[in-house]
């Protein structure tokens, strides 16, 4: 039943053959699609939930999901822009904003490890407790900013994401070189495999001695991380950190993973797949805005194909005539 | 064992204590395990044998009690401490990860390592290549095991036991699921162990096994520790009655034969894909057909067709002389046919509701007055077949995941009398059941086909097709060999039908 070769490859990762479809379609319906100018441009703006979706990918192999990411981002970027305008750096010029970089990535990994050590020591559903920590952490950034919008007022930082290296933007570069290292971390290293066995049978995780709670925690924490990561492209794109920062991300990001072919029960999934489930949303969102459809009819057809491509996997991965029918 | 010292104790057990909420499952327990020695441990299910071995393998923490390996006093905290005192437990149920390959499942927990945590893969594969080999089976390093069958699974779980320098090596119902060749392997392994001088506890219910292969046997009942026997020196009855207390009637007691009524069942060539093929038989009430066979022949797969839970590719099917088309279990219910499936606890029961519901579950759309569920009918029920099966519970309020194995299986069947069947499959009624409650279930299959229920018993287990069976169906890859008459058969008649060897002259 494995095939090989690159239609074993389409069939084990569907969404791959919708990115073609939309690539595609795209490039035929409008001709400010195909332009290099315009891949970058998708590429900046997938590279916010593509980051945190790098993150959730191994959190949902794990079995586990955490819905706390936007809430995550909007504090992480709060604290970024707030400490930019602390008095303590005000004479460092641009060195402002490592400090602050600094603290925001802090900020997601402590949420994260938060997070993942409550899950471990309480044994609580991860959906619940990341349902708590989105509804907490999110009322924190209302705390915290006040329900006033922080503005940047170092320009380096906001015009940050027009920078480029070797006309690549520097943000689509975060993006691509995490994707690469998340791939490898999770298909080559004992710490990848772990995720995967802990996910597919958690019981014979523990019984073949893996400490579970403990690797589930650095899977949070990696999350926690790429959210706060994630929340340069915005708030550098908008010059400013807005209490709102964020919302429904933690819907957009599982969307991606889960048309990328990882598993809600965990045990399955794969970076490229989830690569190319960012890239199906960013060019629906790109490509549709470009051909004048409404914002709504995005989220209409997105929410189609999500269904579609699951009930695709399906097809393709069952048993064939021989499976019991439910 | 001549060679003196290898006769050394490798581990001994003492006065070992496990409680639980509500539950003392350990009561003090020695046990003690020479070098070379193959150590049967022996109880009905809920004796404390499990748990023993877990506290055993660093899974739980005994609350008394001291281990020694090596003379050595030892703590074992996790799973992976004991493992590095040498001690692997090759468990009962499957513990593998289904999506992941072949050798990462044996190396679970401790892949081998390059620099910055990467995984050696060469290493890995290299080292598993060998273990396979020795294991003689035809799968390599990089199959994934959800294409495995059961059977294979289970060579993959005995592999992990090589991959240690292991002192102390357990067996937890290792054969459950193997068929005969893949014993002969296993047993090979556990002579090669025991030449290495390592320890090994063999756990099973299967009395022609213990008596093959071990040199003692220690006996377990209600958690506490019932003495050790010199299996040499002893004999079946000997070990049963210090089992469950008392002798075990193994005569067909209640076989209140009746005549054989009219068909009940006709099945001519049904097929389904490459699951089976050409299958026919008949059945008639008040009989008992059994089908023998290895993992694997067809015979769940048929039962499944004719309950509708799969599409027959070919063939037909009457009950009481009618052609019928059975497109899903709710059909099969409607025509009095009922299966009891073969593992009771994902296909049966649900674990955390109580007896009462778990019985009036594919009727409870009849048992309602008004829009509400009437809980007075489904005690009424409960009661009837708590009587008629002698189902041993507190109380209907009971969550059947607290009964024992044999009182689980009678909720299943109970369950489905209650549907007046005038068909009942039974896929393996007593799997991970202890002998005491066996010999009952095979008195109470023989009870409903007397009272003119048509039955099918489908067994891996040679006696017990023989000792409930009117009639034997052998079948062999997909393909029902021969149906033999129960007084006339013989156990070799059996072996050959199911191994096909006889299959062209029959």
């Amino acid at each position: 039943m494995t095939k090989s070769g690159p239609l074993g490859w389409l069939i084990r990762n569907p969404i791959w053959v919708f990115v073609a479809i939309i690539f595609v379609f795209f490039s035929l319906s409008t001709d400010r699609f195909f332009d290099i100018a315009n891949f970058r441009n998708i590429l900046v703006q997938t590279s916010t939930i593509g980051l945190i979706a790098l993150g959730m990918t191994l959190v949902m192999i794990n079995g586990n999901i955490d819905l706390s990411v936007g809430a995550t981002l909007a504090l992480a970027a709060s604290v970024t822009v707030d400490a930019m305008g602390w008095a303590v750096f005000a004479d460092w010029g641009n060195w402002q904003i490592l400090p602050a970089v600094l603290l925001r990535l802090l900020t997601g990994v402590a949420i994260g490890a938060l997070n993942g050590f409550i899950v471990w020591k309480t044994g609580v559903d991860a959906f619940i407790v990341t349902l708590g920590a989105m509804l907490g952490i999110r009322g924190l950034v209302f705390v915290y900013t006040q329900e006033q919008s922080f503005f940047a007022t170092n320009f380096t930082y906001s015009d940050f994401d027009y920078s480029s290296v070797l006309g690549v933007p520097t943000l689509a570069i975060v993006f691509l070189v995490f994707t690469v290292a998340t791939h490898i971390l999770l298909s080559r290293t004992v710490h990848g495999s772990n995720t995967y066995a802990v996910g597919d049978n958690r019981e014979a995780a523990v019984n073949a001695g893996i400490r579970v709670g403990p690797h589930m925690v650095v899977n949070f924490v990696i999350v926690g991380f790429f959210a706060a990561l994630a929340g340069i492209t915005l708030s550098t794109q908008m010059g400013a950190a807005t209490p709102n920062l964020g919302r429904e991300f933690e819907l957009w990001v599982i969307t991606a993973v889960v048309l990328g072919g990882t598993k809600l029960t965990g045990g399955a999934g794969s970076i490229i797949g989830t690569f190319g489930g960012v890239l199906a949303i960013g060019m629906l969102r790109n490509g549709m805005n470009l051909i004048g459809v409404p914002a709504f009819y995005v989220l209409l057809v997105l929410g189609t194909i999500l269904i579609f491509v699951l009930f695709l996997d399906k097809q393709l991965n069952r048993q064939g005539d021989e499976e019991i029918r439910l | 064992m001549t060679d003196t010292a290898a006769a050394g104790t490798i581990l001994r057990l003492e006065k070992i204590v496990k409680t639980f909420p509500g539950v003392r499952a350990l009561d003090g327990v020695d046990f003690e395990l020479r070098r070379g020695e193959v150590h049967a441990l022996m109880g009905e299910n809920g004796a404390g044998k499990s748990t023993l071995m877990k506290v055993l393998a660093g899974m739980y923490q005994p609350d008394g009690g001291r281990i020694h390996i090596d003379g050595l006093r030892c703590v074992l905290p996790t799973p992976i401490a004991a493992k590095e005192q040498g001690v692997i437990l090759v468990h009962q149920e499957l513990s593998l990860a289904e999506e992941m390959t072949v050798a990462e499942n044996i190396f679970l927990g401790e892949l081998p390592r390059s620099r910055f945590g990467f995984v050696d893969w060469k290493v890995l594969n290299r080292r598993v290549g060998d273990i396979l080999e020795t294991l003689n089976v035809d799968f390599g390093p990089r199959t994934k095991v959800n294409r495995l069958s059961i059977a294979k699974k289970q060579m993959v779980e005995i592999a992990r036991a090589l991959t240690h320098d292991a002192k102390v090596v357990v067996f937890d119902e290792p054969t459950a699921s193997l068929t005969d060749a893949e014993k002969t392997v296993l047993f090979d392994i556990i002579g090669d162990l025991q030449e290495r001088g390592v320890g090994i506890v063999y756990i099973s219910h299967r009395m022609e096994e213990i008596f093959r292969i071990s040199d003692r046997i220690s006996i377990l009942r209600d958690g506490s520790y019932r003495g050790t026997l010199v299996t040499a020196e002893t004999d079946e009855d000997e070990v049963t009655r210090a089992m469950i207390g008392r002798s075990l009637d193994l005569s067909r007691t209640s076989d209140a034969r009746v005549a054989p009524g009219e068909v009940r069942l006709a099945v001519r060539d049904l097929s389904c894909g490459k699951l089976f093929r050409d299958v026919s038989f008949e059945l008639r009430a008040g009989e008992v057909l059994g089908f023998y066979g290895l993992i694997g022949a067809g015979r769940t797969e048929i039962a499944e067709t004719l309950f509708g839970l799969r599409r027959p590719s070919a063939g037909t099917v009457h009950l009481d002389g009618e052609a019928v088309r059975i497109g899903s279990p709710a059909e099969a219910i409607a025509r009095g046919l009922s299966l009891v499936p073969e593992s009771r606890k994902e296909q049966g029961l649900v674990l955390g509701m109580n007896c009462r519901d778990n019985i009036t579950l594919p009727q409870i759309d009849r048992m309602t007055s008004g829009p509400f569920i009437s809980g007075a009918r489904e005690v009424e029920i409960y009661d009837k077949y708590q009587a008629r099966l002698e189902i041993k519970a507190p109380s209907w309020r009971t969550m059947v995941k607290n009964l024992s194995g044999g009182n689980q299986q009678k909720i299943v069947i109970g369950k489905w009398l209650s549907m007046a069947p005038r068909v009942l499959i039974v896929d393996e009624p007593t799997r991970g059941i202890d002998v005491g409650s066996k010999s009952e279930i095979h008195n109470l299959i023989r009870e409903l086909a007397a009272s003119g229920l048509a039955v099918i018993v489908i067994s891996s287990e040679m006696p017990e097709v023989l000792r409930v069976s009117d009639r034997i169906a052998a079948m062999h890859e997909g393909r029902l060999v021969t149906v033999f008459e129960r007084d006339v058969v013989t156990e070799d008649d059996l072996i050959q039908a199911i191994s096909g060897i006889g299959e062209h002259a029959a």
